[in-house]
């Protein structure tokens, strides 16, 4: 007892580490299994990401495998197709960044001037919903409703004029219907945080724009806008960083021999010449060079943030 | 006197923000429209004529009732094997995923636990490096972690995302003094954990349970990956094989059929049956969770 009335006299600050890290062990024993997993699961493998530099043999192991520098390096940038690889990647993640991105904000917004609690959770309840869709089944859809024969689309097409279009097996397509089911399946589930952070909003702000006598519209930009921005800067650093890891999931459901050429992308062609063909080494030097890429670019948008407007992941 | 200006306000909508209400109204159905409409579709078309379905057009409902489709996917073994080990890895998996994560996110949301800044940075820094596709699978492959029941479980224990969300929950939604008073009446950090900040944050853990959850229940990637047997194929691995990889057509589901008129009619009918049996789970579950989704989503930054 008079232990326990000592250490709560005590500021935490000024015990001894020792003691304060003897005080709180309950704590790291609820970190470790965390702790423990990243480990074996994320920085094993960044150990492991040495192969590139390897020649990896299965008998040798990871740490056995005799260096051999930069080969698999050279032998990427010389592939023929290495440009088309990464301008795919690129263009897919930039296309699908800036037409995703800004629409959950809006439907947020949107969503956040309804008066009507039912309309408001209806509306909600319908656009989650594709979110609960598996890529797999998403696909599945694509492809039976875009069907030049047979799909509803096409038919609309021809409805109004056109001629049908042969949507899942045409290059110039398949950005277009990659972004925007991407955007049908998760506009409705990225609309969340932004609601999230409307509802955070002091409502004495709207109070005192509406006695000034602003409307709805002045209202968004002025009060809605300002007040989401940091969220808006945050879930944007956190895209940059998803940028060149652009899902691979749904573009290698997409892919057939028809779009390969654009649908292409790194992730996949990593599986593919590292799994499927079984090239350890060159498939790590292809994965590793993605890694730094991406993070190169969530530590740019990071800094220009955090110099702009003073929001940063760190 | 606040009263007054509240009823003063409510009076004085102007007409530019009629307008805006209506037009906000009106976009909105029109959206939720978009959205639901695929959706249905497939519902209709499961159980309509698949000759009236490839004839094109919109279905407003189902015409020329025909479900011969759901016969033959209620008696597809394969099906239900993918739908009894996703569920299997689902709970499981997201019983791991809990077990490592929520301990976690709070021990990190503690001010006073030494440390916390460099731990967070170490694994904040996982979600934007990673070694890559191929030494994981070398590392899992070593460690045992294929075509068994724990390749599905453990390579998949933490999304560091959901942790961070975790922490900011803890952070924001537990007051220090109700540590402190806890702590001053001899509580200990496990029992304030389990019997008061695991209670109180409710919304969230519904919500990063959902996450995990679909998580597992939709991803095929990992499975093809780390999966040969196909009997301990999950629902979306099946799924693949089956309408996109060979389409059903060519699959045994359609065998017994001798007159090829009959395979592809209904093959084509399969196809949307099959999507309304693996979609069914989840589409009814979510929206009991739903009231959790905006309360339990709070990301502040990762600075700590």
């Amino acid at each position: 007892m008079s232990e326990l009335l000592n250490t709560s006299k005590l500021k935490p600050e000024s015990m001894p580490l020792w003691r304060r890290l003897a005080r709180s062990w309950q704590l790291y024993v609820l970190a470790l299994p965390a702790v423990i997993w990243i480990i074996v699961f994320a920085y094993a493998p960044m150990y492991g990401v040495q192969i590139a530099f390897k020649e990896y043999k299965v008998n040798l192991g990871i740490t056995g495998s005799p260096w051999i520098g930069l080969k698999y390096f050279n032998q990427l940038f010389s592939l023929p197709n290495f440009k088309t690889l990464v301008m795919n990647t690129l263009l897919l993640s930039v296309y699908s960044l800036l037409w995703s991105f800004p629409v959950p904000i809006l439907l947020a917004l949107m969503l956040n001037q309804v008066k009507s609690k039912g309309y408001k959770k209806f509306v909600q309840t319908v656009t989650y919903a594709p979110y609960f869709i598996s890529t797999v089944v998403l696909v599945s859809m694509l492809n039976v409703f875009l069907t030049p024969s047979s799909g509803w689309v096409n038919k609309i097409v021809e409805a109004m004029g056109g001629k049908a279009i042969t949507f899942m097996g045409d290059p110039k397509w398949f950005r277009t219907v990659y972004i925007t089911s991407g955007i049908w399946q998760g506009a409705g589930w990225g609309a969340i945080i932004y609601l999230a952070a409307l509802g955070g909003i002091d409502p004495a702000l709207y109070e005192a724009a509406m006695m000034d006598g602003a409307t709805r519209m002045q209202q968004i930009i002025h009060i809605d806008l300002p007040c989401i921005l940091p969220t808006v800067v945050i879930m944007l650093i956190m895209n940059m960083g998803g940028i060149m890891n652009v899902g691979y999931e749904k573009s290698y459901l997409m892919q057939n021999s028809l779009n390969i050429t654009v649908s292409e992308i790194i992730s996949t062609y990593t599986y593919k010449i590292g799994l499927l063909n079984a090239k350890y080494s060159f498939s790590t030097a292809v994965g590793l060079l993605n890694s730094v890429v991406s993070f190169i670019l969530v530590a740019a948008a990071n800094y220009i943030s955090r110099r702009v407007t003073e929001t940063s992941l760190w | 006197m606040k009263k007054r200006n509240n009823r003063g306000i409510a009076v004085r909508e102007t007409a530019a923000d009629r307008v805006f209400n209506i037009v906000n109204i009106t976009l909105l159905a029109i959206i939720a429209l978009i959205v639901l409409y695929p959706l249905y579709f497939v519902v209709c078309a499961s159980f309509t004529d698949p000759m009236v379905v490839n004839q094109g057009g919109l279905l407003l409902y189902p015409v020329k009732w025909y479900a011969q489709g759901y016969h033959k996917i209620f008696a597809f073994k394969q099906l239900w094997s993918g739908y009894s080990n996703s569920l299997i890895y689902m709970v499981l998996g997201t019983t791991v995923n809990m077990v490592i994560t929520i301990p976690c996110a709070y021990a990190v949301s503690r001010k006073d636990f030494v440390g916390r800044g460099v731990l967070l940075k170490i694994f904040a820094f996982t979600m934007f490096f990673s070694g890559g596709l191929i030494p994981s699978y070398l590392i899992n492959s070593k460690l045992g972690l294929r075509d068994n029941l724990w390749a599905m479980i453990i390579p998949t224990g933490l999304s560091v995302w959901n942790m961070i969300i975790a922490r900011t929950f803890f952070e924001t939604s537990l007051p220090s003094e109700l540590l402190d008073a806890a702590h001053i009446d001899g509580c200990n950090d496990f029992r304030f954990f389990f019997q008061i900040a695991l209670p109180l944050s409710k919304a969230m853990l519904a919500v990063i349970v959902l996450y995990y959850a679909v998580g597992h229940w939709n991803g095929y990637f990992h499975a093809m990956i780390y999966l040969n047997k196909e009997s301990k194929f999950p629902l979306q691995l099946v799924l693949r094989n089956l309408l996109i990889v060979n389409q059903v057509t060519s699959s045994s589901m359609t065998d017994d059929l001798l007159n090829r008129a009959d395979k592809i009619r209904i093959a084509e009918q399969l196809k949307y049956g099959i999507i309304v049996v693996a979609s069914v789970p989840l589409l009814v579950l979510y929206p009991f969770l739903q009231k959790y989704f905006t309360k339990g989503v709070l990301v502040g930054s990762i600075k700590g």
